[in-house]
């Protein structure tokens, strides 16, 4: 059967190697975001690499306007649609703490935006009872940290959303994959310092892709993100309190 | 962030350089970088020497800016981002039937790269140089994107071709592709007993893809004894060359000794039988036989090695005779040494092909190496070639304008589009390519 994967944030370094690999599967790609220069530039890439499919639209998270033309777009294709979450954005925390007004944004950027996308086409999956949903959270999401919890508590609130939506979805045969990145090579973090276990985006995109295959539920990735989630998690909060990393 | 400091290096890990370096994954952000601080285009970093360092200076690195961004099916044409890596496309369109039109002799290698030095591939005397192919190029100027071909900015395309990256960043070309039967390779290798005769095997061969690996070792009766490989694409099935290999640390000093060399080349040598063979290979195990194992740099230890390429005119084969002669007395060579016909393509003012032979050796980074690539140099010039600026990281100014006669032409151009000497980079400074004569 045909499928179709409608990519938000087609713009994001991860999502760019996540369209390849869809396209060399065979598999078509809708890319949405804010740049039409850059989805078009890489919908041409995804086309030559053999998606059947191949387009770009406008997506951004705070304009629900831009919604509803991607949800009829997908209710036009046939097959399997299955849709991807690469969006967010992460202000550095101290910008925030000077600024509190950009904790709206990052919460819609991260978290409401998706959400309440996601929740206007859960329906038509429903109708089809198939596809995939994968929603790009963060090792962040896990713990709230002094570097950037208010794009901690974002990610968190989208984790808890996708939980409840595979509990909602997976009754109707669509599944619902959470992928919990750590810290990887893409635009956002070059130039960042002291990056852990720094993984290159197609690491990432592979790992997302085997996660569908399997059904998997949630994911750490790179895998060595979940024994030190796994850590880090079981720190009681009155050490964690006091704790720098 | 835009910027990170990073310290980096050639492919001969001999000359680095630290500064800070930019990644843009778009032609907006590349163009952003362009009108507020120019800094030189670098990709794989595959050149060996210092071509593609700026050290305290800015770069840009490209290598996300790797997209096809169009393919006509019906004339071959290509039109791809400047960080795509030929490896890459050919693993995207061999099996539609096309190849990149010339491939040097890393698939890591970029488009930009590719273009910015002219290079060359195994079938460089019948389809010529990189540049031969490309139908127009787009430059990051501060106004803008620019477009240059051999009709329009004519002197602009032939700066760039083989340009060294001094007229600014390149953000795609359009390529025209060479049709493939297929893509696996037919292979027919003949063990070569000696220079003579590999010269006569060279000059006779009319295969689409020649190349010869020498035993630069090999000394006296053995002299410039080989395998001499031609190959055509072809149709069938073979499983694609296991990639991906890694050498885990830098070898140590003792890996590449004169002895273990000697007796590995004998050894690879005598592979071929003496009634040689034709074998069929994966495509990219043919065209990139090194890239299975990632970072094989490393095997020369933490000191790095020089490759040394030059080519000579035709009449000046007996001279490279001497080259390698001297190179085989001097027993430092790796094994890595390639001769080749090199036929007139060039599309460049600074490009490196003329009508000849080029060779190619590899040398542990040692003073005593140090020395013979001077001494061969110096016999470079006087035979009337030129040494590759993409491979070397030891020649000095006062040699390389007699070895590029339209050094001025070029020159002339990436004055007027970069006068403030934006794009310089380390190679340019050692050479001092931008300064008039």
């Amino acid at each position: 059967m045909s499928q179709t994967w409608i990519i938000l944030g087609g713009t994001s370094t991860i999502a760019r190697t996540f369209a390849r690999m869809a396209s060399e599967r065979g598999e078509g790609v809708i890319l949405a975001g804010r740049d039409m220069d850059d989805l078009t530039a890489t919908a041409a890439d995804c086309a030559a690499r053999g998606a059947p499919i191949a387009e770009s639209i406008k997506f951004d998270a705070r304009d629900a306007k831009t919604f509803s033309p991607i949800i009829e777009r997908a209710a036009e294709l046939e097959g399997e649609i299955s849709v991807a979450v690469f969006v967010g954005s992460m202000p550095p925390q101290d910008e925030i703490d000077d600024d509190p007004s950009l904790i709206a944004g990052t919460v819609t950027d991260s978290f409401t935006g998706p959400a309440e996308f996601l929740t206007t086409i859960a329906p038509e999956l429903e109708k089809r009872a198939s596809g995939t949903i994968v929603g790009v959270g963060s090792v962040a999401g896990d713990r709230g940290r002094l570097g950037n919890y208010v794009y901690g508590a974002s990610k968190a609130g989208f984790h808890a959303y996708l939980s409840g939506l595979r509990n909602r979805l997976g009754r109707s045969g669509v599944h619902v994959v959470t992928v919990k990145p750590g810290t990887v090579d893409t635009a956002m973090t070059w130039g960042l310092d002291k990056l852990p276990f720094l993984a290159p985006p197609e690491k990432v995109s592979k790992d997302i892709f085997k996660a569908v295959d399997r059904k998997r539920d949630v994911i750490y990735t790179p895998i060595i993100w979940w024994p030190v989630m796994t850590i880090i998690r079981m720190i009681p909060e009155r050490i964690f309190k006091k704790m720098q990393i | 962030m835009t910027w990170k400091t990073l310290e980096y290096s050639g492919w001969g890990r001999v000359l680095t350089a630290r500064g800070d370096v930019a990644r843009p994954e778009r032609a907006s952000a590349l163009a952003k970088l362009v009108s507020s601080s120019p800094a030189p285009a670098i990709g794989m970093r595959r050149s060996y020497g210092d071509a593609g360092l700026n050290d305290g200076g800015k770069a840009i690195d490209m290598t996300r800016m790797d997209r096809v961004l169009e393919f006509d099916a019906e004339t071959g044409v290509l039109h791809v981002e400047a960080g795509a890596q030929i490896g890459e496309l050919l693993r995207i369109f061999a099996p539609k039937g096309w190849l990149p039109p010339v491939m040097p002799g890393t698939g890591f290698a970029t488009v930009g790269g590719a273009i910015a030095m002219d290079v060359h591939g195994k079938n460089h005397h019948g389809l010529g140089s990189f540049g031969c192919h490309v139908v127009d190029l787009t430059l990051m100027t501060a106004k803008g994107p620019k477009l240059a071909s051999p009709k329009k900015n004519a002197t602009l395309f032939k700066a760039t071709v083989g340009g060294l990256g001094q007229t600014g960043p390149i953000v795609s070309a359009r390529v025209q592709m060479l049709k493939a039967k297929g893509d696996v390779m037919v292979v027919t290798e003949r063990r070569i007993g000696g220079w003579d005769e590999f010269l006569k095997y060279l000059d006779a061969s009319d295969a689409t893809y020649t190349v010869g690996w020498i035993d630069a070792t090999a000394k006296d009766e053995h002299l410039g004894r080989g395998i001499l490989e031609e190959a055509e694409t072809g149709g069938g099935l073979v499983a694609a060359a296991k990639r991906g290999k890694r050498i885990p640390m830098d070898a140590p000093g003792f890996t590449l000794s004169p002895s273990v060399v000697r007796t590995f080349n004998a050894a690879y040598w005598r592979r071929v039988p003496a009634r040689g063979r034709t074998v069929v290979k994966p495509i990219d195990d043919f065209f990139f036989p090194l890239d299975k194992v990632h970072d094989w740099n490393r095997l020369y230890g933490k000191s790095g090695f020089h490759q040394f390429q030059c080519v000579v005119p035709i009449n000046a084969a007996g001279d490279l005779r001497e080259m390698l002669a001297s190179i085989a007395n001097s027993g430092l060579a790796s094994p890595l040494a390639v001769l080749k016909r090199m036929g007139p393509g060039r599309a460049g003012y600074m490009s490196f092909p003329m009508e000849g032979y080029t060779l190619a050796v590899d040398f542990p980074n040692r003073d005593q190496a140090e020395v013979l690539i001077k001494e061969l140099e110096a016999q470079t010039v006087k035979s009337g070639g030129r040494v590759y600026l993409a491979k070397d990281g030891l020649s000095g100014p006062e040699r390389i304008r007699d070895m590029y006669p339209e050094h001025k032409q070029w020159l002339k151009v990436v004055q007027s589009t970069d006068p403030d000497q934006k794009y310089a980079t380390d190679l340019i400074r050692r050479l001092k390519l931008r300064e008039p004569t």
